[in-house]
């Protein structure tokens, strides 16, 4: 049946069993937006659109479905390029859709015209340029093929205007994609699992670093499996945060430059690393020279480039980590690891004296205080969005996850202002879930215009901003190696009370502690974006820190008395 | 040391583009790179030569499989193999140093492509190091101009058919230098 390519994309589109888009119209992608009416997709207009994808990715982290943004040619293209590179970094899969001038024109700047998919060749997985409306139906398929597949990932798909505004024949099976063996998960040889559980079963200081390919693979069981059968702690990656329950006695906590000091004092001290879906960033391992220099060291991950690529490791198994683990348990032996257990209990101190809630606040409004009672106060239950440094930092450490994709934070490339897009991305996927944002005030006012969007959308979004008036993490690194200049650190921003009411928004202002269980409880109660101001100690640090490239048991630990015994 | 990878893509608009762009941006030098058609319809064919290690060398290889146009990578460095590159040597060649230059084209076993009153243009294929080496002894009479297409290389023995799927993981354990088993 003949259809116009405008006509062919949301065909496409209805078939993957995308029921949401986030997008803003604009010339070269009118013909699309035109033909959109006739389908049965929800359209989310945003106020930016590096919001567009943000709130595609959002929708992917907490859903596993792809996420979809839609923008005009020229600037429309070139404001996602953020977003884009975002979800490269954290392997989410989204598509971007973008409108292109016609055919004819492409080379001779023409207005609004960019060269997008050159531009974001190298933060995509694959994009395609379509000049034909018979080629649309197969590079849509292809694209989300390739989005979801393996190590998943954003692809972007530029469709000129006469591509749209054209006619072919639609037929959606002949559109089927055939992508190479190379993209889908290749098996190990058995020598691989033989390797590994010899490692594993002889190892008497094991060590799982568990990352964000547990949650991808939907491999949650099958660690906790592994775990328990070996008594094998666990330490998490940002990223890995929920894929194995916070309240698990065999994990640890996050790993890394922010991570609690007694896991990586365990990393340092482990013979044996299985490390499973993540990639060795560098705000994990701090100086590669020093790290783990002790340990054997195993790897699986499904994407091949990852490994060896920053650890040597001694068995490197490029897979699905789901099928590597189930293969795994049979052969894992229970061995009694109680001795280096309790050396890392050891490590961990007093635990009355870690809990941040005996951290005396002399008056102070801290954000470590405020998100601990946050978690309390949701039971851990929430989606929790954050944006980029100290609140983020903060949140990983006093926000404790159970589940996966609670957690929903830029990481790999940490990109401010991703919080707030990111979270309406996220309550449209998941319209039952609590879902909050946890900002800084820096961050907030990248994309705070799209609480426009979450009025327009009539969502129930709540919105903690932590407001310290600086850039906080920056200001941190100012301080403890900048002699604290702080070169345009100190930020001033709106009156978020009067900015949020300004756009519709329920609101309030904590300034002491006391205040805070009243605010949070009456924007949870509010249907509508509720936002919380909470103005909190201005030069306030996340502790402990690897600074940059040193060794990951070098830690700055938090200057007071209840340091000895390993707290923060 | 210098690896020499056979990459086989689709041949579709920016393929060069996108392999290239890999390169730089995993930071691998190109040291050269050809690519032309292939005996297979819509296949093209890649001859790449990076400076790197054998660690580089299996990343760079796992990258360029992450490329959905690359359908299969060989790394031919290990492996027996017909290297060649082609070059056209201009040369200036008056009176008696015309004879001589002519005598050493025999040797070399290149060929005389263009006569003018000045000078000769010499087309010469073989290794890099003949072609260095036939340079090298014409570069007293004055090499005036000079093009090279960089190294085309093809594994001896019989070969698997281009287009092949790619190497099951199992096979790629880390001291393993080619992955090309047939």
């Amino acid at each position: 049946m003949k259809k116009t390519g405008a006509q062919i994309l949301w065909e496409c589109l209805v078939r993957e069993g995308v029921t949401d888009v986030f997008g803003y119209p604009g010339g070269a992608i009118l013909p699309a937006y035109d033909a959109m009416l006739e389908y049965p997709i929800r359209h989310v207009l945003v106020r930016h659109e590096q919001g567009a994808t943000h709130m595609a990715d959002g929708y992917a982290r907490a859903s596993g479905r792809v996420g979809v943004a839609i923008a005009t040619s020229g600037p429309g293209a070139t404001n996602m390029v953020t977003g884009i590179a975002t979800a490269m970094m954290d392997s989410s899969p989204i598509v971007c859709i973008t409108g292109q001038v016609g055919s004819k024109l492409i080379g001779s700047d023409a207005f609004q015209e960019t060269d997008i998919t050159g531009i974001t060749l190298p933060i995509t997985k694959h994009n395609y340029l379509v000049t034909s409306a018979a080629e649309i139906a197969p590079a849509i398929r292809e694209a989300f093929a390739v989005a979801a597949s393996g190590r998943p990932g954003p692809v972007l798909v530029d469709i000129t205007k006469d591509a749209q505004q054209g006619t072919a024949e639609f037929d959606w099976d002949a559109a089927e994609p055939h992508l190479t063996e190379a993209l889908d998960a290749a098996l190990p040889g058995d020598d691989d699992h033989r390797e590994a559980l010899a490692l594993i079963n002889a190892a008497e200081r094991p060590l799982i670093l568990a990352g964000h390919g547990v949650m991808l693979s939907g491999a949650e069981r099958e660690i906790v499996a592994l775990a328990e059968r070996g008594q094998i702690p666990i330490a998490v990656t940002l990223l890995g945060i929920g894929g194995v329950p916070a309240s698990h006695p065999l994990n640890l906590g996050m790993m890394g430059m922010h991570g609690e000091a007694w896991v990586n004092s365990a990393i340092q001290e482990a013979d044996l690393l299985i490390a499973l879906g993540m990639r060795f960033d560098d705000r994990v391992t701090g100086n590669l020279k020093t790290y783990a220099v002790h340990a054997r060291k195993i790897h699986v991950d499904i994407d091949r480039a990852e490994l060896n690529k920053n650890v040597r490791v001694d068995v490197a198994i490029a897979a699905d980590l789901k099928a590597v683990v189930a293969e795994w348990l049979p052969g894992v032996q229970r061995v009694d690891r109680s001795t280096w257990l309790k050396r890392i209990d050891g490590l961990k101190g007093d635990s009355a004296v870690r809990d941040i809630q005996n951290l005396p606040d002399n008056g102070h409004l801290y954000a470590a205080h405020v998100i601990n009672d946050l978690w309390r106060l949701t039971k851990g239950g929430a989606v929790v969005v954050t944006d980029v440094g100290q609140h983020q930092m903060w949140e990983a450490q006093y926000y404790k996850h159970d589940r996966p994709r609670s957690l929903i934070t830029s990481g790999g490339l940490g990109t401010m202002g991703f919080a707030l897009p990111a979270a309406i991305g996220a309550k449209i996927a998941c319209p039952e879930a609590e879902v909050w944002v946890v900002a800084g005030d820096g961050g907030f006012q990248m994309t705070m215009a799209e609480l426009a969007t979450a009025m327009q959308e009539r969502l129930d979004l709540n919105i903690a901003i932590i407001n310290n008036g600086y850039l906080g993490m920056v200001r941190q690194w100012q301080e403890f190696f900048y002699d604290k200049r702080y070169a345009a650190t100190p930020l001033s921003g709106p009156d978020f009370v009067k900015l949020a009411e300004a756009f519709g928004c329920w609101s309030t202002a904590v300034t002491h502690r006391s205040e805070v269980e009243r605010a949070v409880e009456a924007a949870r109660r509010q249907p509508r974006p509720a936002v919380i101001d909470f103005r909190v100690e201005q030069e306030d640090s996340v502790y402990p820190m690897v600074p940059a490239g040193a060794d990951l048991h070098k830690m700055i630990r938090r200057p007071s008395p209840l340091v000895e015994t390993g707290a923060d | 040391m210098i690896h020499t990878f056979v990459v086989y893509v689709d041949n579709k608009p920016g393929v060069l583009n996108r392999v290239a762009s890999l390169f730089r941006r995993r930071g691998f030098n190109i040291e050269s790179l050809t690519v032309g058609r292939t005996e297979e319809p819509g296949v093209s064919r890649m001859t790449v030569v990076v400076d790197t290690d054998s660690y580089g060398a299996r990343r760079l290889e796992a990258n360029l499989y992450k490329l959905v146009p690359v359908r299969r990578v060989d790394d031919i460095t290990g492996a027996p193999s017909i290297v060649r590159d082609l070059a056209l040597i201009k040369v200036a060649a008056t009176g008696e140093a015309r004879t001589h230059v002519m005598q050493l084209v025999d040797v070399y076993r290149a060929r005389v492509v263009d006569v003018s009153p000045e000078s000769l243009v010499i087309e010469a294929t073989g290794t890099e190091d003949k072609i260095d080496s036939l340079l090298e002894v014409l570069r007293p009479y004055g090499v005036k101009e000079m093009v090279r297409t960089g190294r085309v290389a093809m594994a001896r023995g019989s070969a698997r058919p281009a287009g092949a799927a790619a190497p099951a993981a199992g096979d790629l354990v880390p001291d393993d230098v080619s992955n090309c088993s047939v």
